[in-house]
């Protein structure tokens, strides 16, 4: 190397600085590729299903006549679906991660739960859909009813609360804890008072994602006979139903462009539901960290 | 306040201390929650307990053997084999495809992210990767037949109305946000130390990523597309709806194929009474598929949970 | 002082994060193959100043720059100037040492390697580890890595791997800070032979250590450069009184 060399770019230097460049456009070009990829989607499904869009649509039952078709049926479904799931995954869900952060003693049963429920998290959803066949549809005898959908997905959702609400948990500052329990109060007076309070907006966020996920998830309900021609909703948690990404499922599997069409109108409802509620996740989380 | 206080007399403060008998309700509630808690432990013992049960019965009537090494599979039409075989290497077929697509597009995505991008970007793009990977999978494969298959036979006109290649591209898609977070984490791990020890030795902006920064975050890295992998096997609803049911031998992805999980599908959209083969067949395969994401994901959790410790 | 040749000149600097200058208006010249000490309390802008020589203050963001540095006749902030060609020729030592996970031959390898530096790097290599008085202890180990060297050893490493680029300027950004007195000594020790190669700037807040090693001095408070010249004088009669206070350990 010449050292009394002014401060040039070399060749070489030239070349690198070159591949430096091309790397570094190749990573920003792929990554705007991938938000480019949902931008097409939304547009292909928007250009497909908005005609479908209509006050009819959203009050018809499923019919074979695209034109009279709609999605009442799958939307109440869906609603017994969540609120069902919602009111058994979110207390056992709570709890159980209230046990393990406040409760549990650092042992090896301890690291065991906290393993298998990491590795719950990611048993595909089928599994859970083959399970809930054998023990809620055939086993307890509960049929292809609402309950039977409601408490699959509540296997499939637990992990998903369970972890939110640990790390909720864990990050409230142990001097809080303390102080309570130098004022002499229980275990449970400090988790109740002082903890939860504080651990609530995280809790929901991920309360509210994983009841996202309950809603759109359709493997699950497959396995357990959801998919079938429903003209009525449901009026008891006994009841057969149907919900929407199985009505969705049923419209895309057809070879007719039209109920293709019904599907992507399905489609965007079932989007904006999520949106909406991922909007409200973020901004629960904005205002706790806001706090 | 004070007087308050002051006004009330301390019991605890003369009487002896009480035993903990008082606090009865609270080892109800510690019991309580413990049970939550086993739930997840019960909910494991019966996945596998039930998968083993099935699947043993179904080994009463098909030879292991024949189930692991034959090369057909045709439980619902005459003659009946059970080679679970092209199951297999269709779900392979996807996988790899997938993997194609997500792994490499992942880490360079992560490498943009944790590199070059400003924290505005970075606050626009990891919630566009977070919607990505909230998009229901059933939405993805009305994406896959209605859009990426038609714009595949422009460019392969020979390829079947359902095919592998389809079906594995929305499944790359589906995995990419999973797989460029995690890197991403891997990547921001990694001490910014090293970086400016590197680029004071006059390397460039890629000689630092390729050649410092992602080896050091490359066991993150690993157990991402271990992970990634794991969930692409157990992807359902895009391979049903783009990649066919045609159980398949085969390499090719213009071909129909069937995975594993579309047969579950399947089996169960129509209805199987229990204690017929058949029904036990979606235990058998089931079994396999839960086995193999299984390891996968104690592996990944496994890399990851060393790769953690390094920096600490 | 005039008979010096100076390599580095500071030039009226200013530099500012966000708009808040860190160093202002700093006039300053590093003179060829000797040791310039630049002390003063913590956030004076000490450490800004020695990152702008070889450019590290571009990775900051919302940094900006006003005057020169002047590299021989040349402005390193110049459009023109590649600041990879910039760093290629002013090393640099950080406060914490950073080694890569590596072995330690190719921590030391690495830099030459990626410039596409000719020669026998194996020479190459022993040379560095050699220079910075590392090489009789990890001579027999070189494909250990790095990370299982004790905390002195791993900041000789760094020292070598920066010596391997053969730079002409070496900063150092508070070099021992994070060692013991055994392995300071040792590095202090080393500079005495390194200054017969290299040009060297050394940040501390070691004021033993400035009057120890280095043969000039400059005292920074609050961004400015208080004063200036050669270790003696600053130590023995200082011009200001800041710098005399600050000195005798009355303040800082």
């Amino acid at each position: 190397m010449n050292k009394v060399n002014p401060l040039i770019v070399s060749d070489q230097l030239a070349r690198r600085q070159w591949l430096s460049r091309l790397f570094k456009h190749f990573c920003t070009g792929v990554t705007f590729l991938a938000v480019a990829i949902l931008g097409v989607l939304i547009f292909q499904v928007s250009v497909a299903g908005f005609g479908w869009l209509d006050w009819q649509f959203l009050t018809s039952f499923p019919s074979r006549f695209p034109e009279r078709a709609g999605i009442y049926s799958a939307l109440v479904g869906t609603l017994w679906l969540v609120t069902l799931t919602a009111s058994l995954a979110i207390p056992i869900g709570v709890l159980a991660a209230i046990y393990l952060e406040e409760y549990a003693p650092k042992n090896r049963f301890t690291a065991f739960i906290e393993v298998n429920i990491a590795n719950l998290a990611g048993v595909p959803s089928i599994v859970y859909g083959i399970l809930g066949l054998a023990v809620f549809v055939r086993f307890m005898g509960l049929e292809r009813s609402v309950l039977a959908g409601a408490m699959t997905m509540s296997l499939l959702v637990m992990p998903v609360i369970i972890i939110a609400a640990k790390e909720a948990i864990r990050a409230v500052p142990s001097s809080l804890r303390q102080a309570a329990f130098a004022v002499g109060a229980t275990r449970w007076q400090v988790v109740r008072h002082h903890v939860l309070p504080s651990a609530i907006p995280g809790i929901l966020t991920g309360v509210i994602l994983a009841l996202s996920r309950a809603i759109g998830e359709t493997a699950p309900l497959i396995m357990i006979g959801a998919l079938t021609y429903v003209a009525f909703v449901p009026e008891g948690p006994l009841d057969e139903f149907t919900a929407l990404p199985i009505q969705i499922f049923n419209w895309t599997a057809r070879p007719q462009e039209t109920f293709h069409e019904l599907a992507a109108g399905g489609i965007i409802v079932l989007l904006a539901i999520l949106l909406l509620m991922n909007a409200t996740a973020v901004y629960i989380r904005y205002r706790g960290s806001k706090r | 306040m004070t007087a308050a206080v002051g006004s009330r007399p301390v019991k605890g403060s003369t009487s002896p201390l009480s035993s903990a008998q008082t606090r009865f309700g609270e080892g109800l509630l510690e019991k309580l929650f413990f049970f939550c808690a086993l739930l997840s432990v019960l909910t494991t013992v019966s996945v596998i307990g039930i998968l083993a049960f099935e699947t043993y019965n179904f080994f009463q009537k098909v030879p292991m053997l024949d189930f692991l090494t034959g090369t057909r599979w045709t439980p619902l039409l005459e003659p009946k084999h059970y080679g679970i075989l092209p199951l297999i290497s269709g779900t392979v077929l996807i996988v790899l495809g997938a993997a194609l697509v997500a792994l490499p597009v992942g880490v360079a995505s992560a490498v943009y992210l944790s590199e070059y991008a400003s924290e505005r970007t970075r606050n626009i793009i990891k919630p566009v990767l977070e919607i990505l990977a909230g998009i229901p999978t059933v939405v993805y494969g009305f994406f896959a037949l209605t859009f990426v298959t038609p714009l595949l036979s422009t460019i392969f006109p020979s390829i079947s109305v359902f095919n592998a290649a389809s079906g594995s591209i929305v499944v790359g898609i589906m995995v990419l946000p999973m797989v460029a977070s995690l890197c991403d984490d891997a990547l921001r791990s990694v001490p910014d130390a090293l970086r400016q020890g590197a680029y004071s030795l006059g390397a460039t902006s890629f000689e630092v990523s390729t050649r410092i920064v992602i080896p050091a975050g490359l066991s993150g890295i690993f157990a991402s597309f271990v992970l990634a992998i794991s969930r692409a096997i157990g992807e359902t609803m895009a391979v049903t709806l783009a990649a066919g049911a045609t159980p398949n031998l085969t390499m090719n992805p213009l071909e129909s194929i069937q995975t594993m999980t579309a047969y579950i599908v399947q089996v169960s959209l129509g209805d199987t009474p229990s204690g017929t083969i058949t029904y036990e067949t979606l235990f058998a395969v089931a079994a396999v598929l839960f086995a193999s994401t299984f390891v996968l994901n104690l592996g990944g959790t496994w890399i990851m949970r060393r790769y953690q410790e390094v920096y600490e | 002082m005039t008979e010096y040749n100076s390599i580095l000149k500071a030039d009226a600097l200013t530099i500012a994060y966000a708009g808040a200058p860190a160093v202002r208006a700093v006039t300053l010249p590093i003179y060829e193959k000797k040791i310039t000490a630049i002390i003063g309390p913590s956030g004076c802008g000490k450490s800004t100043l020695l990152r702008s020589f070889n450019r590290m203050n571009d990775f900051v963001a919302d940094v900006s720059h006003e005057g020169q540095i002047r590299y021989r006749d040349q402005d390193l902030y110049a459009p023109e100037v590649d600041p990879v060609e910039v760093r290629l020729r002013i090393g640099m030592v950080f406060q914490k040492a950073n080694p890569f996970p590596k072995s330690i031959f190719r921590n030391v390898a690495w830099g030459p390697e990626i410039n596409g530096m000719d020669g026998d790097i194996n020479l190459r290599v022993e040379t560095a580890l050699r220079q910075a008085a590392l090489w009789d202890e990890v001579s027999s180990r070189l494909d250990d890595s790095a990370l299982n060297l004790s905390g002195g050893q791993q900041q000789r490493l760094c020292i070598a791997r920066a010596l391997a680029m053969e730079p002409e300027v070496i900063l150092m950004d508070e070099p021992c800070s994070a060692l013991d007195p055994v392995s300071t000594a040792h590095i202090e020790d080393l500079l005495f032979e390194l200054k017969e190669k290299f040009t060297i700037v050394i940040v501390t807040h070691n004021m033993q250590q400035a009057a120890r090693v280095s043969d000039f001095t400059a005292f920074m408070e609050m961004g400015h450069l208080v004063e200036y010249g050669e270790t003696d004088q600053v130590f023995t009669r200082p011009t200001e009184t800041r710098t005399e206070e600050y000195v005798t350990g009355r303040f800082g």
